[in-house]
């Protein structure tokens, strides 16, 4: 329990910036850009488990220990996410996502 | 006695086949797979020899009786009780007659061949052929099981088929190999299907079992059900005999049997004369005491009446016919027929078990006279390059062996005794007599036709005036000329020697006495007429003259219709054809093609058009998956809040 501060300002908070991000996955054209956005999008869950579990059930730590996993996966997948925009980034001499849509029918 | 070392004389020729067909290349130098073959079935014809010696002269006859010995007998596939399809010998009077007569006549072939096929490309590949057939043809006749048989019946029609074809770049060779092959196989369904009744109603493939007095009395309380008046057990033996029939070029399915002749002469000899066309008469005697007893002996009279008219309708033919080989091979079917008609008219105990002891004897001497015929007709065609008569005629000064031989061979087919075919066909008209007038007058007649047709083979080609010849014909091959020597000889002995066969050969496996009646009308008339054939034929032919064609004139439509040999293949075609392939086959083709392929066609093209207009949806454009994702997910939420879930 954070002194001032409601639960329901957290998960504005939180949905506020998945938007964001969701918004930027959509919209954005550079790859890197893209990971970003998807970044934040993860992030905004890690903070909402994070909060729903100090604010719910105080005596549990599963909301932090998933949000440390998370962690984990976000830092995984983005240097996989790195390594593919890398070769990418090799065949098509750009990192433009639109240039990117060889895997069509 | 242990007679367990008989698997070697099917399994020799098996050898030499596996020898000959795997290493076919090693064998290219010419005569040394002739005399793999010729090894290995001289050293089976010792064997079958020695067996047949051991069993007739001192083991068989046990307390006046033949017994069967089975020194082998694997259970191969079991079925329930005692349905089993085994794999074994039996040995009993008919099975070790066979031995013998299967042996001499293939080691003799494969002599023969090594003069007749010397030089031909294929020579390896000819005698592996001859040494399969071998094998399958002895272990038919050894078989202990009516399956065993069903499985060897299918092996032999498969080597009669490669032999057949054996010159395969020649149209008219696969043609025929073809037409064999369909023919027979067409009538081995129905064989199938009798055994797989007799499976089902008997309840046993054995052949001892199935031919013992326990079992027919069984059969005899059980007959199963009734179908157009005969029972279950008398339709499987009808099936039976149409595979038989099929095998034996029987009318009507006959056909293949003139055409096998586009294959290399010896094989004639071998397989269309004188072992594997007999194989349905032997089946019939395999089974004799349930064609006998079973339903009263309809099966057998069936037997009777297609042996009987096919001896008619193929003498008549034979009479017409220019190809020697097409002469003998109607005459083969001819004689065929005349064993099955004994078969058919014989009784079961005692001297009345005369009618099966003719027909075995016949098969016997038969496959003798008949194979030296067709080695003959090789040896003619080989020196004038010919299959026709009219190309033929005045080749007595050329080729004396072959023409003294030929008359030996002649004499004995029309019943002139001493020759070995007297002693026989004059049993078998015996039995007749004492069976059906009809019967014997119809034998009576075909004796007539085969002395005149036969005659007319040998004036017209070793007589009849002289011909000019491009290269004086000759006979070349020792190999070819010894056969021809060595079978005369059997055709001039076995007569007289194994008379009365009925020591050997009956029923019930215990001999009786039979003596033949030289002064009886009987003999005297079968005498008579095959004179009388014989004179008719010296009259038409000894010299050219123009009888021939007043008698055809004279005869007209009927010549005509024998000539076209009663147009049996004419209506065959216009039954596979005009009846079968247009009014079932082109309809069956046409609901297979639109209805069952079109549901199939419809739901294929049902999927193309359907993922045509999907497949646009994957653009390969990764944000617009991800606004679908969101869409979607949007799209669940407002259901799972809206229904409450």
């Amino acid at each position: 329990m954070i002194e001032g501060i409601s639960i329901q300002v957290i998960l504005t908070f939180t949905t506020v910036l998945f938007f964001i991000g969701l918004y930027g996955f959509l919209t954005r054209t550079h790859l890197i850009g893209i990971l970003i956005s998807l970044e934040l999008m993860l992030n905004s869950e890690a903070i909402n488990f994070v909060a729903v579990n100090k604010y719910l059930h105080p005596q549990f730590l599963q909301g932090a220990v998933f949000s440390l996993f998370i962690l984990a996966l976000a830092a995984a997948e983005t240097a996989l996410a790195l390594a593919i925009i890398l070769q990418v980034y090799r065949r098509t001499g750009s990192v433009d996502v639109k240039e990117v849509k060889e895997l069509k029918y | 006695m242990d007679f367990s070392y008989v698997i070697w004389i099917p399994a020799l020729p098996l050898i030499s086949f596996l020898l000959l067909g795997l290493f076919n290349r090693y064998f290219r130098k010419e005569p040394v797979a002739g005399y793999v073959g010729v090894a290995s079935l001289g050293t089976a014809w010792v064997l079958a020899l020695y067996t047949a010696w051991k069993y007739f002269f001192e083991v068989g006859l046990q307390n006046g009786q033949y017994v069967p010995f089975t020194p082998f007998k694997w259970d191969w596939i079991h079925f329930a009780g005692k349905l089993s399809i085994d794999m074994g010998i039996l040995l009993d009077p008919i099975s070790v007659m066979m031995l013998v007569v299967v042996t001499t006549i293939s080691f003799m072939v494969h002599i023969y061949s090594i003069g007749y096929m010397y030089g031909d490309e294929g020579f390896a590949r000819f005698y592996a052929y001859l040494s399969l057939f071998s094998f399958s043809m002895l272990s038919l006749v050894l078989a202990s099981n009516i399956f065993q048989i069903y499985i060897f019946w299918e092996l032999v029609g498969v080597s009669s088929f490669l032999l057949i074809g054996y010159y395969f770049v020649k149209p008219s060779a696969i043609a025929a190999a073809k037409k064999a092959f369909i023919v027979t196989r067409f009538a081995d369904f129905f064989f199938l299907v009798g055994i797989l009744m007799i499976g089902y109603f008997v309840g046993t493939f054995d052949i001892e079992t199935l031919n013992s007095e326990g079992t027919i009395a069984w059969i005899a309380q059980h007959p199963g059900p009734v179908f157009m008046g005969l029972s279950a057990v008398t339709w499987a033996l009808i099936l039976i005999f149409v595979g038989g029939a099929g095998k034996s070029a029987m009318f009507p399915l006959h056909i293949w049997l003139p055409d096998a002749m586009e294959g290399p002469t010896p094989v004639s000899a071998l397989i269309h004369a004188a072992t594997m066309v007999v194989a349905g008469v032997y089946l019939v005697a395999r089974l004799f005491p349930l064609f006998y007893h079973v339903g009263d002996g309809f099966a057998l009279r069936v037997v009777a009446s297609v042996g009987t008219f096919s001896a008619l309708f193929a003498a008549i033919i034979a009479l017409t016919q220019e190809d020697i080989k097409r002469v003998l091979a109607y005459s083969t079917m001819s004689q065929i027929g005349y064993m099955m008609m004994a078969l058919g008219v014989s009784g079961y105990e005692g001297v009345e078990g005369l009618g099966y002891m003719a027909g075995m004897f016949h098969l016997f001497t038969h496959a003798m006279f008949k194979a030296l015929l067709f080695l003959i007709a090789g040896v003619i065609i080989h020196a004038v390059h010919s299959n026709l008569m009219k190309d033929m005629g005045g080749l007595h000064k050329y080729m004396p062996i072959s023409s003294w031989t030929f008359l030996i061979a002649a004499l004995a087919i029309s019943g002139i005794p001493p020759m070995a075919g007297f002693y026989s066909k004059d049993e078998i008209l015996h039995a007749a007599f004492e069976y059906n007038f009809l019967i014997w007058l119809v034998g009576f007649l075909v004796a007539g036709l085969t002395a005149f047709y036969m005659f007319r083979l040998y004036f017209r080609i070793f007589h009849n005036g002289t011909r000019e010849y491009h290269h004086p014909p000759k006979e070349d091959s020792r190999a070819m000329t010894g056969p021809l020597i060595f079978l005369a000889v059997l055709t001039l002995t076995v007569g007289w020697v194994f008379t009365p066969f009925s020591k050997y050969v009956t029923p019930t496996r215990v001999p009786f006495t039979y003596h033949i009646h030289w002064g009886s009308p009987l003999v005297l008339g079968s005498m008579a007429i095959a004179l009388a054939g014989i004179l008719t034929a010296y009259f038409f032919y000894y010299k050219p003259t123009d009888y021939p064609q007043k008698a055809a004139r004279a005869f007209g439509l009927t010549y005509q219709w024998a000539k076209n040999k009663f147009y049996m293949d004419e209506l065959y075609l216009f039954i596979t054809k005009r009846i079968i392939f247009d009014k079932i086959s082109k309809p069956s083709a046409w609901f297979d093609r639109h209805v069952v392929d079109g549901m199939m066609n419809a739901l294929g093209n049902t999927t193309v058009w359907i993922s045509n207009r999907i497949k646009v949806l994957q653009s390969g454009r990764l944000q617009e998956y991800g606004i679908y994702f969101v869409y979607g997910v949007v799209v669940l939420i407002m259901v799972f809040y809206f229904l409450n879930f």
